[in-house]
């Protein structure tokens, strides 16, 4: 069998490290424990935590917002709520989700895996990876401190024209929208970019494309769907912020805007926005199901190819959420046809899932729960979604509770239900320890039936005809029963995720009293992350696995014997890594993209409050900017492996002068070059050395 | 258990990095053409803007605003010279190139200088342009056709400025430590998107009626 490649570690000359001042002024960070750690990391796994820290926070403030309209319809003509900050508290519910939570889950999940999938040390630009969190995190914060500046935006999450405008919306929450969504958005894009060259660049000798595990496929395409998608909804939001702040009349028809201009940008972002908060979570599940039903994914070309065909058909329908504006009958008939044809390979996907698990010995723990959970919830989502598709139909369901269904049972149902069942799937691996198995369960059934009763009973009101985006309705619309079954449903998940919370707190707890170590592979998994120890440790894998198959670790633990039966072929002690690795260089940690983030929230501030806010936001940017350039993106007395620079200088820069030992590049070439040592210090990423076949025996 | 023929890691190093990614296209250059492609998304938004509200004034009746029009203002011949000049700066960016390649970091230097200097030439014929424009009594806020205008060509203008500063800190930062010839070659490849783009914004914006 295929064994980890006996390659010896890297060598790192000796020498003391010494620090390193890239301005002559400051020292970089060092700090290895402690939040210091943290706040300057560019270690991917890290900032996968921190993506995933802060999303569950937000999480938290999107459903607190939830449960404020849930609680003010429950009755009818409810008090809790004016109409102005219900209008509020819906969008930024929903803006939330979407942007603060979903999304950055997800790239919780890609930023911790994606390098471990495809056996890298870390993701292409460290340095970036932490400078797309901070600017995220900053532009959310922002995003919400328009609570306490004024009010949030008030105009639904896509924010039509003319509502948008400062005519009908003249408080600034919608500035806060526009402004903070491109904040956010640059950071998306940087992560996305940054991603996308990781997954095409990165990948250890032998992961070819068709080799890459099901979740690094989706996340990948998701992050091609970023890269593509941000850009439209960034010129849609530069729009919006010139008309409201410099006075410009884009969208304002009196003037001669075209509101529809708003429509097409937005959605052509959107649509593909949709299948960027699912994909992921189709990739979690395509890792958990196979190995809770001990078969290989069904059909992995297919499921590949079923995620391709999504990203790319995601483009073609986006009129569909304009079906009732007066789009013409052409555009309807087009889009409709071409969204029914998008559910054919989500079906495919379904499908697949559904045969992986057929005839496999299930396991059903909690993360499979959570998986079978996200097969039939979406399943559901999937089938209003087809209703919508006909136009007729959807002409009498959109902007009924009908819609709010729909989406929420693909994107809960979907995306969160599949997230979730990431954590429970990779919390062994990002933390050392179980989360509690029987709690898991309760969380999920508690989730699962409160998603149901919440969003379920929605189908009936919207045919009913109750609108969405109303804050309040009265006695007599019958509407009383089912939205009172909808609060309820809303507060049992509120109860299943502040035991999610518990869960994980108690789990933490026992493992520090009694600590046990769950292994490198503590689910008998398929992928590449499994084959190094819980937690992973920092420089990721001892030696680069070289890759011939998927599921290749899985075909290094088991094979078939002569009557085509699963024997296990090695022990898994003997497959995995010892993590113990000790003279890897990684990538530095770095002040300087959290500097440039801080500037971010101030040009913010200063486009919308005052103009000299935005000195400092400016400033900071370029300090940050400057740091980072003159910063080597590897300290030169640690050696490196990763480039990590700035496009105007693609080049670490040693300080002159400084004691720097020796990289091993410098070490094995002979070429120690005092004065230039340029060149040298880019040394190989180890793992891009050998493509060759190795024997198997 | 067996034997596995791999070379070990540091034998199979190579000298320069273009060759340690799994493509063979560096990272630096991989981001550069994916960033690249989705700008292309932004310039496709603001152009169909502006395709959208290029009449909007005079086509429509009634409407509020200056029913003066950004087309009947193009000065196409002073337009021409100015993206003949930016063309033209893309031929220094090429020779930069060319020189850095060949380890003429002097001669580099220089070419780059010219195609900053070039580019700043385009950018202040952009600004009289604009200044012209205001001065005819077509500000930003006029109508709609001038917004969708000064937006479209702002963001060009920007991406064209963004470009100058890092050419000039390249320069700068020549003198301290040798440029890598990669890092001149995706400099580069940003230099010549930013000129197609105007080439696309030319035709479509001022030549086509």
């Amino acid at each position: 069998m295929a064994l980890v490649e006996d390659h010896p570690p890297l060598e790192l000359g000796s020498g003391a490290a010494t620090v390193s001042k890239p301005l002559g002024v400051f020292a970089r960070p060092t700090a290895t424990h402690g939040w210091k750690s943290w706040l300057f990391t560019v270690d991917h796994k890290k900032i996968g935590i921190m993506y995933g820290v802060a999303a569950f926070f937000f999480l938290l403030v999107g459903g607190s917002e939830a449960l404020l309209i849930r609680t003010q319809l429950a009755v009818p003509g409810a008090k809790l709520l004016s109409a102005d900050v219900y209008n509020q508290v819906f969008t930024m519910h929903g803006v939330t989700m979407i942007f603060l939570a979903v999304m950055p889950m997800q790239s919780a999940f890609a930023n911790y895996l994606l390098p471990l999938q495809i056996g890298a040390r870390d993701v292409a630009f460290p340095r970036m990876n932490a400078l797309s969190l901070w600017i995220w995190l900053s532009g959310a914060i922002f995003f919400n401190t328009s609570w306490f500046l004024g009010g949030g935006a008030n105009g639904g999450w896509f924010n039509y024209a003319p509502n948008s405008g400062v005519t009908f919306s003249p408080g600034h929450g919608i500035d806060f929208y526009a402004v903070g969504l491109i904040i956010m958005g640059i950071g998306s894009t940087v992560s996305a970019i940054n991603l996308t060259v990781t997954v095409l660049n990165m990948r250890s000798p032998g992961m070819t494309l068709m080799r890459m595990p099901v979740f690094t496929w989706m996340a990948f395409v998701t992050q091609v769907l970023l890269v593509f998608a941000l850009p439209v909804i960034t010129v849609a939001l530069f729009l919006l912020m010139f008309d409201r702040l410099f006075d410009a009349t884009f969208f304002d028809a009196s003037k001669g805007g075209d509101p529809f201009l708003w429509q097409n940008l937005f959605w052509i972002f959107g649509h593909p926005e949709v299948y960027i908060m699912i994909l992921p979570s189709f990739g979690i599940v395509s890792e958990i199901i196979p190995v809770f039903s001990r078969k290989p994914i069904f059909g992995y070309p297919f499921m590949v190819g079923s995620g391709i065909a999504i990203g790319f058909m995601g483009w073609g329908v986006w009129a569909h959420h304009m079906f009732a504006s007066g789009i013409g009958t052409l555009s309807v008939l087009a889009f409709s046809l071409a969204t029914m044809f998008i559910a054919v390979p989500t079906g495919v996907k379904i499908l697949n899932w559904m045969a992986t698990m057929y005839g496999g010995r299930i396991r059903l723990s909690t993360p499979m729960l959570f998986s079978i959970g996200l097969v039939a919830m979406f399943t559901i989502g999937g089938l209003s979604g087809v209703t919508h598709a006909f136009a007729p139909a959807d002409a009498q369901q959109t902007d009924t509770y009908y819609i709010v269904a729909h989406f929420h049972y693909v994107l809960f149902g979907g995306a969160l239900l599949g997230l979730f069942g990431g954590m429970y799937f990779w919390w062994p691996k990002m933390f050392g320890h179980f989360l509690n198995e029987k709690m898991g369960k309760w969380n999920f059934w508690i989730m699962l039936v409160g998603f149901n009763l919440t969003f379920g009973p929605m189908h009936i009101l919207g045919l009913q005809g109750m609108m969405r985006r109303t804050y309040t309705y009265t006695e007599g619309q019958g509407f009383n029963f089912w939205n009172l079954i909808a609060t309820i449903g809303a507060f049992t998940i509120a109860v299943s995720l502040i035991l999610f919370m518990v869960n994980v707190a108690l789990s933490y707890r026992r493992h520090k009293a009694n600590p046990v170590d769950p292994g490198p592979d503590p689910w008998d998994a398929r992928s590449p992350e499994w084959m190094i120890p819980s937690p992973a440790p920092e420089h990721n894998f001892d030696e680069l696995p070289v890759v011939e198959e998927v599921d290749e670790f899985w075909h290094r633990k088991y094979g078939h014997d002569e009557n085509g039966r699963l024997v296990r072929i090695a022990r898994t002690e003997d497959v995995v890594q010892k993590g113990d690795a000790t003279d890897v260089h990684l990538p530095s940690p770095s002040y300087w993209p959290l500097v440039m983030a801080c500037g971010f929230p101030f040009v913010g501030y200063g486009l919308i409050f005052n103009y000299w806010w935005l000195v400092p936001g400016v400033l900071l940017i370029i300090l940050g900017i400057f740091g980072w350039v003159f910063e080597p993106s590897t300290d030169p007395s640690a050696g490196h492996h990763h480039d990590d620079d700035y496009p105007t200088d693609d080049r670490p820069d040693a300080v002159d002068g400084s004691e720097d030992a020796p990289t091993d590049a410098e070490a094995g070439d002979g070429e120690v070059d005092g004065s230039s040592d340029d060149a040298d210090e880019r040394t190989l990423e180890p793992a891009m050395a050998s493509t060759e076949e190795t024997t198997v025996g | 258990m067996a034997d596995i023929a791999l070379e070990p890691v540091e034998d199979l190093e190579f000298p320069d990095d273009t060759h340690a990614t799994s493509t063979g296209i560096s990272n630096t250059k991989m981001a550069m053409w994916v960033y690249l492609a989705s700008d292309c998304l932004l310039f496709g938004g603001l152009i169909s803007t502006y395709l959208l509200y290029k009449n909007r004034p005079g086509s429509i009746p009634g409407l509020a605003g200056s029913p003066l029009k950004a087309s009947e203002l193009f000065n196409i011949p002073f337009t021409s010279m100015t993206s003949f000049i930016l063309l033209m700066s893309s031929l220094t960016m090429v020779l930069a190139v060319n020189a850095v390649m060949g380890g003429d970091h002097k001669r580099m230097r220089l070419w780059l200088s010219a195609t900053c200097v070039l580019g700043g030439l385009f950018l202040a014929g952009q600004v009289y342009e604009f200044t012209e424009f205001v001065r005819e009594g077509l500000g930003y806020t006029s109508n709609v056709s001038a917004s969708a205008f000064y937006t479209l060509t702002g963001f060009h203008g920007a991406h064209v400025a963004i470009g100058i500063i890092m050419l000039f800190s390249a320069v700068g930062y020549s003198f301290r430590k040798q440029l890598q010839a990669e890092a001149v070659e995706v400099l580069g490849l940003y230099w010549h998107f930013v000129d197609i783009v105007w080439v696309v914004i030319f035709a479509i914006v001022y030549l086509i009626p």
